[in-house]
């Protein structure tokens, strides 16, 4: 079977080409992941820090609840956020289904319990460090969860990035509500259940390589960054 | 007896009214029957003890005799299991604002020494405006100027420590607490805090400091509080304590005949 | 959620900078994509119109949802029944005949159920024969256009393939181009529209078995969604799409488009073509 190593070829021509239409494509999947990873960070960090924080009835449901919601499949978000956006459904007057804001929304359901649940897990081991100092100090809520935020945030990155990967990765959920729109809706991931589905396997399985490339350029970036970062904050 | 509701601030600022030299805010601190039981024990019983005056006051005793549950429930972190404590009228958790705390092992923030410093101000609500300057005129009395860039945890032991005390003392409190502040470093890093404790001494604040080392209790205290086994032995003034100790526990200790 | 909500308004307007423009969401079916006849058709409706089209590509029953639901402006799919219902309900103002071409009846070359070359109304007896045989059978299995004309098949030939699901008879519940793939990976028979197969680039070791009958017969209409049932529908520019579609320019467009030097559909609304 030679598919592998044309596969390879066809990545290699797909990147040295710089084909307008791939070029779309990976700005397309970049920007609709990152939106959506910025999003889920905006509503995570602040989430899971409270959840690690503040004692409140519910708390430990709440945290079994994001740890499960970690495994959501993006089918089920997939349905969930079309029958939301459908004309049909409740928020239908918005007009977003089949847009890219659509998918973002999806990616950002699918990856806020990531990010939500690994902050958790990170401010609360590192509260058990801080906590003394921060009250011998009188900090107030608002004051501990932006301390412990922003002491681990090198940490806090590996739990932001790992969102990203879910997000820029998956494919079910932005098939279904972004309708894989030629120059409007089509990611990488769609693409290639596509190509796939076309049965050209080798083309497929090259913008699989580049989506690998793109995805480990992104996280191979912020890690060294953050590497560095932390190594010298201790 | 003061209003057990008013905060740090306002006594100061009624304090200052008067025209006159202003007392300590938080003196006397006057502590009676305290007890604080841990599950299954004691850890303190029947504590009482008054301190009037912004000398420096240690807390003596060996290892498990209750030192730092005391230091940290004068200090509002923990809650007494019996008795009270009044800082000069205020609840401890009222009081706290007016006090920091320097702990055994240094808690630094991931940050710059600076940031450590700074982030102490802001979470002290100091004005924007006066952070700059309290930051550098606390790490010049500190000696610390030279590694104000430099990520706090990367320091040395003894540096870190000394972070530790310029970051409570820019808090400008009335009352610095010091928990065994020199018990993971060697003579020489020692000897640095203890400059930085006379100094911050030397500005007025009241100092309360826990050790087991018996030199530094002779090195740093005008008077000494001897705890052993949860129970407060003796309060004597530190040249009468070290001179002959009225209990026996503590001429024990002072021999150096008490385990700890 | 206010802050999340505006979050989410803002990036609908970066992100959707394309929304402004006039374009209208058509419902198709995969085999008009995966044929490649819609990159070779819209750029030239654009062009003529400056209206955009949106195609989402799905089996023909999601797609009839998806116009139910009013989340596109026109269908166009290749199912004249349950087109027909559309219109009929209220949710389709009217059927329109574009083109058709045929399904074709596909399998692995030593065709173990000896079906080559039969067709001339005799594409239920090819079903027969791959029943008889229990050969393995790759159904699309997914309420599509294809499905339903499969299905359909079967009936006719008086075959129920589903007491046999899991056995030979191997539903994918996916697109035509993934159900291919199943075939060929697994040696199968299989029924396609003919321009998704030409089109097909993975067909390993399967063979085009059976052509020519009329019972094969694949015809594509296109409906504008009722306006009347949601006033959202872009009815003018999806008028103006099908007016196209079944202009003469579009028609000769249709007839000329080829897959590997073979005609993929047949225009079914020149002038002067009747039923």
């Amino acid at each position: 079977m030679n598919d592998f190593s044309d596969a390879f070829w066809a990545a290699l021509r797909l990147l040295a080409d710089l084909d307008p239409d791939l070029l779309e494509i990976v700005a397309l999947s970049l920007s609709v992941s990152l939106s959506a990873t910025g999003i889920a960070a905006l509503i995570g960090l602040p989430l899971g820090a409270a959840v690690a924080l503040i004692r409140f009835p519910g708390r430990r449901a709440i945290t079994i609840f994001l740890n499960a919601m970690m495994g959501l499949p993006p089918v089920v978000v997939g349905l969930v956020v079309y029958m939301m956006l459908s004309r049909a459904g409740p928020l239908g007057e918005l007009g977003l289904l089949f847009t890219p804001t659509a998918m973002v929304i999806a990616q950002c359901i699918l990856i806020t319990p990531i990010v939500a649940a690994l902050t958790r897990q990170t401010v609360s081991d590192l509260n058990e460090e801080y906590e003394e100092h921060l009250r011998s100090l009188g900090a107030d809520t608002t004051q501990r969860i932006a301390t412990l935020l922003w002491d681990g945030r090198f940490r806090l990155l590996t739990a932001v990035l790992a969102g990203f990967g879910r997000a820029v990765a998956e494919v079910g959920a932005v098939l279904i509500v972004g309708g894989n729109i030629q120059h409007s809706t089509r990611v990488m991931t769609t693409t290639i259940a596509l190509e796939t589905s076309k049965g050209n396997l080798a083309f497929a399985l090259g913008l699989g390589l580049v989506l690998v490339t793109v995805a480990a350029s992104v996280n191979a970036t912020v890690t060294v960054i953050t590497d560095a970062a932390s190594r010298r904050y201790g | 007896m003061r209003q057990a509701g008013a905060t740090v601030e306002s006594l100061r600022r009624r304090e200052r009214g008067d025209g006159t030299r202003p007392p300590h805010p938080l003196l006397p601190l006057t502590v009676r029957g305290l007890g604080f039981w841990a599950g299954e024990r004691w850890i303190l019983k029947d504590v009482s003890f008054h301190l009037p005056d912004a000398t420096r006051t240690v807390i003596l005793g060996p290892n498990g005799a209750g030192k730092s549950v005391l230091l940290r429930l004068c200090h509002g972190l923990l809650r007494p299991g019996t008795g009270t404590i009044s800082w000069g009228g205020l609840t401890p958790q009222n009081a706290a604002s007016g006090q920091a705390l320097v702990a055994q092992r240094p808690v630094l923030l991931r940050r710059s020494v600076k940031g450590n410093i700074l982030h102490a101000l802001k979470v002290r609500h100091l004005p924007r405006a006066q952070r700059a300057e309290r930051v550098r005129a606390t790490l010049a009395l500190a000696g610390l100027e030279h590694l104000k860039d430099r990520p706090a945890r990367t320091l040395s032991g003894g540096e870190q420590q000394r972070v530790t005390l310029a970051r409570a003392w820019a808090l400008r409190p009335n009352v610095l607490m010091l928990d065994e502040p020199t018990s993971s470093l060697d003579p020489g890093a020692t000897r640095g805090v203890e400059e930085l404790i006379r100094a911050v001494d030397a500005a007025g604040t009241k100092i309360i400091m826990t050790t087991h080392d018996i030199s530094q209790g002779r090195r740093l205290a005008n008077d000494v509080l001897f705890l052993h086994q949860g129970r407060l032995i003796e309060h004597a003034p530190a040249g009468e304590f070290f001179a002959a100790p009225s209990a026996p526990a503590a001429a024990q200790f002072i021999r150096g005949e008490l385990p700890f | 959620m206010r802050l999340f909500l505006s979050l989410i308004m803002g990036l609908a307007l970066t992100l959707d900078a394309s929304a402004a423009e006039d374009s209208i969401v058509v419902a198709s079916t995969t085999s008009t994509e995966n044929s490649g006849l819609f990159d070779y058709l819209l750029p030239r409706f654009t062009e003529d119109t400056g209206i955009q089209v949106k195609v989402v590509a799905v089996g023909t029953g999601q797609a009839i949802r998806l116009a139910e639901n009013g989340d596109a402006d026109v269908l166009f799919v290749h199912h004249p029944e349950s087109e027909k219902k559309f219109v009929i309900q209220g949710f389709g103002v009217e059927r329109h005949r574009v083109m058709h071409n045929d399904f074709i009846i596909v399998g692995p070359a030593n065709d173990p159920a000896k079906i080559r070359g039969r067709g001339q109304g005799r594409a239920g007896e090819a079903l027969v024969a791959i029943a008889r045989a229990g050969a393995p059978f790759a159904s699309r299995g997914d309420d599509s256009g294809t499905h339903k004309k499969e299905l359909g098949l079967w009936k006719a030939a008086g075959v129920d393939p589903t007491v046999a699901s899991g056995t030979w008879y191997r539903e994918t519940g996916s697109g035509m181009g993934a159900t291919l793939n199943v075939a060929s990976g697994m040696e199968a028979y299989a029924l396609t529209d003919r321009a998704t197969w030409l089109k097909f680039g993975n067909k390993g070791n399967l063979e085009l078995l059976v052509e020519g009958d009329p019972d094969l017969f694949n015809p594509y209409g296109v409906i504008l969604v009722n306006p009347k049932r949601y006033d959202h529908v872009k009815a003018e520019a999806g008028q103006a799409f099908i007016d196209w579609l079944v202009s003469e320019k579009a028609q000769t467009l249709i007839a000329g488009y080829r897959i590997e030097g073979q005609p993929a559909f047949f225009p079914d609304a020149l002038p002067g073509l009747k039923d």
